[in-house]
């Protein structure tokens, strides 16, 4: 008698092993615990028998029972520890996503190009310690044109074909009116730009637009000079262009900077080796600079004795189109949700 | 301006690369934007002896020649040219030649006779019938033929017998350097550049006796106008085209030839700037020039056959009757020189830039001459123009000068000087320039250095104080060879405006909300107003318009943003994009009522969209989105049936404490459909400002609330046309203070509610600050809101 209920207990211990090693998933793993250590399981049926044993073998045959009810608890824990990582690797693999799919949210809106662009160069400004200053578009004939040295009748004004409301009121061509109504309101130190839309009587085409903005730059105090000019200009393409940038000027004519320049920086697709984007010059002309014209700080009651200062000024769109490699200018104004969407 | 490098070193011995030449040029301020060689194309084409022509033996339109070209046997070309006869010198493209045109010549076999190259025309040098006299534009060049000395032999090449191997460079000068406009001034700028010895001759010439004042009296009635009128007269004229190489100096500079005479003034006017003109003396009726202002709707012919209407504002050359030319601008018609002229007057004058420029403008006429005065000419630069002139005559044995000059001179010419201030130079370039080197610059440019004392030359008007001088310096000393450095200045605080931070964070919360931001003109057309459905009495018709816009579509400034989105919605529209999401902080410009202040430029925010399944719920959620972005006061949205650009019952108003703050809503159907777009579009309209002045104080932190809140649902039903604002409003003041929160979670008309009416279901969040609210304070507040909604006929759903 005792023999048996040891040998069933023996019996169950190896059917266990076998069993378990079938198992596959954590139901059968539950249905099998049941079967053989649950309260109608096989190991309380056998047990159930030893009342029928001497009492000096019950608690020989108990601690064999006991031994293969815990190597048995063992088995099932680490099977169960086995199956869980096997179902949860199973779960991951079958959540697997195409993870290259479109992502569902509304897309934010974008920038539109010319104000990624722009906002790029305020922000380079403001980190020189610039502020910010606008003015009209619809401007007088003064702060256009006679503040800035340029009467009328001045052949310069030609440069510039002008749109008018009346004799004295007009379209701004340039951004430089900013810089005489800055100067008659504030004083020396001055670090100003002044980005904003301009107007010239052109015809739309690839490469005109009778509306364009322009960047406006404007540094007055002691002891301003031309290095100081080209020192800037040299750090503001290199913040704006990248730290290779190459900056030239050249000598160009402003009725209201002298001496004045044109602003060249080296092709930023050759490196000012010269290639089909820069028209084999390895320089693309960006703006025109120069050191205030001292008539038109004396007209502002600047004292000249005390005071210098350089101006400079950029078209945007030029910088934008060249940026984003778009080959007409009428795209920026098109407005095309597939363009403004492409950048 | 072209600029035949030949020319220029007759007064300058620079002889470097034309690439070196066009580099230094730029860096010195004489912006010279290419350059061309036309016998970089033109090749193996020479001059050929016609010796023999006879028929071609298969072709009854061919002829077939025997053509010397200078080798120890003739060639053989077949040609259907008939201009020629043996004995002709003509060009001849050999076998393997190049045209002008880039066209590549090659012997070949034509009716069964070998040619062994081709004959050209003027043309297929690249020319024009007034580039070689006597050449006609359908034939063959022939070079002998008697207009004009030829002097190549056969065998020569056509490049340099033409003088087509020379390099033209095109040259842009700025504005205020009409000194430029001319060969020397450039050939001054060149040998200052590259540091070259530069040299004009004084002309030379002799006259024949006679007094000038026997033939010829001046009067200038406008002295402003006309600081300076000099005239010669020459007679015993023989009018014959020009020598070769004027024609071709002429040719390089682009300026056709007429005869020798007219060939003469713009050969001067070319080499020195200085634009002159010849007047047949038969026209100038009475023997008597006055240069005064024309009579209002006086008519006269310019010399391009047009008539000319002109007004007091213009000044005229006139003899005793009539205008003969406008001044500065173009001569008249009546006093042209003709083949049969025999006595001119050659005028070299100066007039006032001003009105050489007005005129200019009015008449719509820009000449060679009239840019040139435009600009502000030297006034004594009229005297060598006229004796240039007078040694050209003499040099072509075109006529016999009279003794004497008519001078009349009333220009002012005070001799500038300016302070060297070296010193102050070096500071302001911030260079270390010699004295020795500033004056050798200043005196390559023409000027006098005497005791640090600059003598500045009439020709340089540009140059008045020591900046002018410093910027000469600079170009020549080297703008490259000026050190960069970075401005000192003092620590102070830059940075972006609070409107600016707005209009920043503004532009995210619109993007955020699904906008692309769009940039649009600011002038529109007259029509927008009609196509948006504007009353005729609109304020917004009140609008600047421009004088001389580009057209129609954008002669007025906008009023408003609207018809730029619309415009935009609708070319989108018409691309097919199948949705369009757009915003637009856009400028509109509000009339002043004074006609001489400047308008009031606002800010307005607008963005509109259509497609997408974007309906007013939509809309409304980006209008809410935004104003909570920007931290905007409560805002309350007020239904809005009369605004003519949108639909009336999708339209909603925004306000502010009691503030209207904008407008949104779908576009009126009709408005849409002037737009071409079909379907729905939405559109906002918010003024910058006013949103900006609507901001809400900052918050600040408010203790978490200690006691529970207490959720209560109340159904309603109300009249359809009662909107949930209305209903909120209500509940709002008869909950009292312990409504923390209101929200609606369902609308609903049907089948259980009756006919006209429909049901909205609120939550309610209801909480005390300082306690547990208990069943009764809950009943009693309850009560007070049904009691209260029923009395405005808004009942409980049952």
């Amino acid at each position: 008698m005792e023999i048996n209920i040891k040998e069933q207990l023996e019996q169950i211990r190896a059917n266990a092993e076998k069993e378990l090693a079938e198992i596959a998933s954590s139901e059968e793993l539950e249905a099998f615990r049941v079967k053989v250590l649950g309260k109608k399981g096989e190991l309380t049926k056998v047990l159930s028998q030893m009342g029928k044993l001497s009492a000096e073998m019950r608690p020989v045959i108990g601690q064999v029972a006991n031994e293969v009810r815990a190597y048995i608890e063992e088995k099932i824990k680490a099977a169960k520890e086995q199956i869980d990582k096997l179902e949860l690797e199973k779960k991951l693999s079958a959540e697997k996503l195409d993870v290259t799919l479109p992502g569902k949210a509304r897309r934010a809106g974008k920038k539109h190009p010319c104000s990624i662009v722009l906002d790029e160069v305020k922000d380079a400004f403001i980190s020189m310690g610039f502020t910010i200053a606008s003015g009209p578009e619809v401007e007088y004939d003064y702060y256009n044109f006679e503040a800035l040295n340029i009467p009328k009748y001045h052949p310069a004004r030609d440069t510039q074909d002008t749109f008018y409301f009346t004799d004295d009121i007009l379209l701004r061509t340039q951004t430089s009116s900013v810089q005489v109504r800055t100067m008659e309101k504030v004083k020396p130190p001055i670090r100003v730009i002044s980005p904003g839309r301009v107007y010239r009587i052109d015809e739309v085409d690839s490469t005109h637009s009778p509306i364009f903005h322009q960047i406006e730059g404007l540094v007055v105090d002691k002891g301003i000079t031309m290095s100081h000019l080209k020192g800037s200009l040299d750090l503001i393409a290199k913040k704006l262009f990248g730290e290779d940038i190459k900056t030239r000027i050249r000598p160009d004519y402003f009725p209201f900077t002298e001496p004045s320049a044109e602003i060249s920086i080296s092709c930023f697709k050759c490196g000012g080796e010269g290639c089909k984007f820069c028209k084999g010059e390895g320089w693309i002309e960006i703006g025109g600079a120069g050191m205030v014209n001292p008539k038109v700080l004396e007209l502002l009651n600047i004292d000249t004795e005390e005071y210098s200062g350089f101006a400079f000024g950029m078209g945007l769109e030029r910088l934008v189109l060249r940026r984003y490699n778009i080959d007409d200018i009428r795209m920026l104004f098109e407005n095309d949700v597939r363009f403004l969407e492409s950048l | 301006m072209n600029v035949p490098y030949r020319w220029l070193k007759e007064y300058t011995n620079v002889n470097v690369e034309p690439k070196k030449f066009s580099h230094e040029m730029n860096m010195t301020g004489t912006e010279t934007t290419g350059f061309v060689c036309a016998a970089d194309t033109i090749k193996n084409i020479v001059v050929g002896l016609i010796e023999k022509i006879e028929q071609h033996p298969n072709a009854d339109k061919l002829v077939v020649c025997s053509v010397n070209v200078g080798k120890a046997e003739n060639i053989q070309i077949v040609t259907a040219a008939k201009n020629m006869k043996e004995g002709d010198l003509v060009p001849v493209a050999l076998d393997g030649s190049v045209l002008a045109s880039g066209k590549p010549i090659n012997a070949g076999e034509l009716r069964g006779v070998m040619s062994y190259g081709m004959f050209c025309s003027v043309e297929e040098l690249g020319l024009a019938t007034n580039d070689f006299p006597g050449s006609i534009e359908d034939g063959l060049l022939i070079l002998n033929n008697g207009a004009c000395e030829f002097n190549g032999k056969p065998g020569d090449d056509i490049c340099k017998v033409l003088d087509l191997d020379d390099t033209i460079f095109e040259v842009d000068i700025v504005t205020n350097r009409p000194d430029c406009l001319s060969i020397i001034g450039v050939a001054r700028e060149a040998a200052c550049t590259f540091r070259a010895p530069f040299n004009v001759k004084k002309p030379e010439f002799t006259t024949c006796g006679g007094n000038i004042a026997d033939h010829l009296s001046v009067t200038v009635e406008d002295s402003e106008l006309c600081p300076r009128y000099m005239a010669r007269v020459v007679k015993n004229i023989k009018i014959e085209p020009s020598p070769l190489w004027l024609v071709e100096k002429l040719r390089d500079c682009g300026v056709r030839a007429i005869n020798n005479i007219v060939d003469i003034t713009n050969y001067v006017m070319l080499e020195y700037g200085q634009p002159m003109h010849a007047f047949d003396y038969s026209c100038v009726d009475g023997g008597k020039i006055t240069v005064r202002r024309a009579a209002e709707g006086e008519k006269m012919n310019t010399l391009d056959g047009q008539e000319r209407i002109l007004d007091t504002e213009m000044l005229v050359i006139a003899d005793s009757k009539k205008p003969i030319a406008a001044a500065g601008v173009m001569g008249g018609e009546n006093s042209e020189i003709k083949d049969d002229t025999k006595m001119i007057v050659f005028e070299s004058a100066n007039f006032f830039a001003p009105s050489v420029r007005k005129t200019s403008k009015k008449l719509g006429l820009r000449t060679e001459s009239s840019a040139r005065f435009e600009k502000g000419l030297d006034p004594n630069l009229t005297e060598e123009a006229l004796d240039r002139a007078c040694e050209l005559i003499c040099m072509l044995g075109a006529g016999e000068i009279v003794d004497g000059t008519i001078d009349i001179n009333n220009a002012k010419t005070e001799v500038k000087t300016v302070p060297l201030s070296h010193e102050w130079i070096n500071f302001y370039l911030n260079i270390d320039a010699s004295e020795a080197d500033m004056t050798d610059i200043l005196e390559r440019l023409g000027m006098k250095v005497e005791n640090g004392i600059v003598t500045v030359p009439s020709f340089r008007s540009d140059i008045e104080n020591k900046y002018d001088l410093a910027e000469e310096i600079a170009k020549f000393y080297g703008y490259d060879n000026i050190k960069p450095l970075f401005f000192k200045a003092d620590v102070r605080s830059g940075g972006f405006t609070e409107e600016q931070k707005f209009e920043i964070r503004l532009g995210e919360a619109l993007r955020a909300s699904g906008l692309d931001e769009i940039m649009t003109y600011s002038f529109v057309s007259p029509k927008c107003f009609d196509k948006i459905g504007l009353p005729e009495n609109a304020p917004e018709r009140s609008v600047m318009k421009i004088k001389n816009p580009l057209g129609e579509d954008t002669s007025i400034m906008r009023t408003r943003a609207l018809p730029s989105m619309l415009e935009v919605l609708s070319r989108n529209y018409n691309y097919r994009n199948p949705y369009a999401y757009l915003y637009e902080i856009a400028t509109v410009y509000i009339k002043n009522p004074d006609e001489t202040k400047l308008p009031d430029e606002k800010k307005v925010i607008c963005f509109g969209f259509y497609g997408d399944n974007g309906d007013f719920y939509t809309l409304k959620g980006i209008v809410e989105s935004i104003l909570t972005a920007m931290n905007t006061k409560e805002c309350e949205f007020i239904p809005c049936a009369d605004n003519p650009s949108y639909h009336p019952g999708r339209t909603a108003e925004i306000f502010a404490d009691g503030k209207k703050i904008g407008i949104f809503g779908q576009i009126h159907p009709l408005v849409a459909e002037n737009y071409g777009i079909g379907g729905e579009v939405y559109a906002a309209e918010i003024p910058f400002d006013v949103l900006y002045e609507a901001t809400a104080p900052e918050k600040t932190f408010k203790p978490l609330p200690k006691f529970p809140a207490v959720t209560r649902d109340l159904a309603l039903i109300c009249k359809d046309e009662t909107s949930s604002g209305e209903i909120e409003k209500k509940i709002k003041a008869l909950a009292g203070p312990c409504l923390e929160k209101i929200e609606i979670f369902d609308v609903y008309k049907g089948a259980q509610v009756a006919e006209g009416y429909k049901s909205i279901a609120y939550a309610l969040v209801l909480r005390a600050e300082d306690k547990t609210l208990g069943e009764n304070d809950i009943e009693a507040i309850m009560t007070n809101i049904i009691g209260g909604l029923e009395k405005d006929g808004i009942s409980l759903r049952k």
